[in-house]
């Protein structure tokens, strides 16, 4: 298997070149690409083998738009063929410009349209409280222009109102939301009961800290500070 | 139905580990109950409609049965991006429960009124729609929903007919005509009373189903072949004409005429009132209902 070869870090610009055509730029503006890396190197608990296990990390990308990094770091981590990268897009092929998780082993929730993901796991955590499961963890990750959407607005409320601590969401901020969040993106979660950190979001050791952060009986957000869009 | 609704649910919650309920504060007081027995499973997440739906598709997603109910333009109409992304697109199921479906609570106007959502429903595959013309009826549609993981869509209606009649068979003749009779009317869910009284005098089949989708194309298709005439009355209690391509492609086989009644596409009907008064202004009280009857089949 190609897999096996092309599982650094160091391999995903190359990785994401199969899908871009183009390995020397495209990854450096990828905004999600070390967030994903970091999760999918460090913290989730989520192989191939185990994507159908009760207890396994949940992990929703909510931003699905362009998710070539997405399909890289899966490709690295086995749950994609790295021939497939090469066809993406084809009417064959299972990997579009958003991901289907009908398509995916591994990809836990179809997704594209902004601001479906932090609803979306917060029945992901009721469910899971619901079942006594107290092992999984829920990510989500979520553009700051993506937060634009009404939709957030009431799933930050409730998932703070109801101490929802199983969901960590990563609020990945290259300030393209049309009118800003004075104060900042924390500032908004921690109004509402969460716990936040701020990081650097290529500083791979700080956004590990930040997402293993204790975060018990509330909800984390940890907003991963990337280079301004455009 | 909605105290059935209440009444049925909560024992199934005390039953299924699986059932949770969800809530954006309407009837919350119905589940006070239910939800101090059963904290973790009975979700009001205030007056948010479109997390109560993408809850219900995070449920699914970790193999619960989520039930979720609200009015049905706030249900339907406002969260239907959610209904078709955080149900549909995700390929997980939920049980949809609506109240106040087309002018059920008339002096609350237009805002509280949606007609249309059986037809927009109907824009989503895969979708079962329930609308059961007794409360007993309900009961059974509801119990049999909590044990699948379906995409179901029950609408309530505060109105019926006097006796229960047999769900999940399809369409079931309730009067037959004779082998010369003018054709088919076929009534949805509350409509069947109406629908009788309406067409005591014609010589025609009144058929009845509180289930529209799946829509049981083979069933109509034999009754109207059993008839004198290959001629289709859908009487159905939302937007007109909701049906209409149902019965055109159940009776492709054969030249025929339909006519559908039901909520007037023409008009927002600008008025408060009863139920009784939106009847008669869309034609479907049962004088209304007969005077489309007798037009159509050229009586």
């Amino acid at each position: 298997m190609a897999t096996t070869t092309l599982s650094r870090y160091a391999d995903l610009p190359a990785l994401i070149g199969l899908m871009t055509g183009d390995e020397k730029h495209q990854a450096a503006s990828e905004s999600t690409l070390d967030v994903l890396w970091v999760l999918y190197d460090r913290v989730l608990d989520i192989s191939p083998e185990t994507v159908d296990d009760p207890d396994r990390d949940r992990f929703l990308l909510s931003k699905g738009h362009g998710p070539s990094a997405y399909y890289a770091v899966l490709a690295t981590k086995g749950f994609i063929d790295v021939r497939t990268l090469r066809n993406w897009t084809r009417a064959d092929s299972p990997l579009g410009y958003h991901p289907d998780r009908v398509l995916i082993p591994g990809v836990e929730i179809g997704s594209g349209s902004l601001g479906h993901g932090l609803g979306l796991a917060v029945g992901t955590a009721l469910g899971l409280r619901a079942q006594g499961r107290t092992k999984p963890r829920v990510f989500v990750l979520v553009g700051d222009g993506e937060l634009d959407e009404g939709s957030n607005h009431e799933a930050i409320a409730a998932a703070g109102r109801l101490g929802l601590d199983g969901i960590t969401v990563i609020a990945v901020d290259n300030r393209s939301g049309t009118h800003g969040w004075p104060g900042g993106i924390a500032e908004r979660f921690k109004v509402e009961g969460w716990a936040a950190r701020t990081v650097s979001g290529r500083d791979h050791d700080a956004l590990h800290s930040a997402f293993t952060t204790p975060h018990p009986g509330r909800p984390l957000v940890v907003v991963a500070h990337v280079n301004t869009k455009g | 139905m909605r105290d059935t609704f209440v009444d049925v649910t909560t024992a199934a919650l005390d039953d299924d580990p699986r059932l949770a309920v969800v809530l954006a504060d309407i009837s919350a007081d119905r589940f006070t109950g239910a939800a101090a027995r059963h904290p973790d499973r009975v979700i009001n997440v205030g007056i948010r409609e479109q997390l109560m739906i993408g809850t219900a598709g995070g449920l699914a997603l970790t193999g619960m049965r989520p039930v979720v109910h609200t009015y049905a333009p706030f249900l339907i109409e406002r969260a239907f991006e959610q209904i078709k992304l955080d149900l549909v697109h995700q390929d997980v199921g939920a049980l949809l429960v609506s109240n106040g479906g087309s002018y059920d609570v008339p002096s609350a106007g237009r805002t509280h009124m949606a007609p249309g959502d059986v037809a927009v429903m109907d824009s989503l595959p895969g979708w079962t729609v329930h609308v059961p013309g007794h409360a007993t009826e309900a009961a059974r549609l509801l119990e049999a929903a909590f044990r699948t993981d379906d995409r179901v869509y029950l609408r309530m209606s505060e109105r019926g007919n006097a006796a229960a009649r047999p769900v999940g068979e399809g369409i079931v003749p309730i009067r037959t005509g004779s082998a010369r009779s003018l054709g088919v009317v076929l009534a949805v869910g509350p409509m069947l009373d109406r629908v009788l009284a309406a067409t005591r005098e014609l010589d025609v089949t009144v058929a009845y189903t509180a289930t529209v989708r799946p829509f049981d194309r083979a069933g109509l298709n034999r009754l109207v072949g059993e008839a004198g005439q290959a001629d289709v009355l859908m009487v159905e209690p939302y937007l007109e004409g909701t049906s209409a391509h149902e019965i055109a492609a159940a009776l492709s086989d054969r030249r025929h005429r339909q006519l559908s009644l039901g909520v007037s596409r023409a008009d927002e009907v600008r008025i408060y009132g009863t139920s009784a008064d939106h009847d008669r202004v869309h034609g479907l009280d049962a004088d209304g209902i007969a005077r489309s009857a007798r037009d159509f089949f050229l009586v």
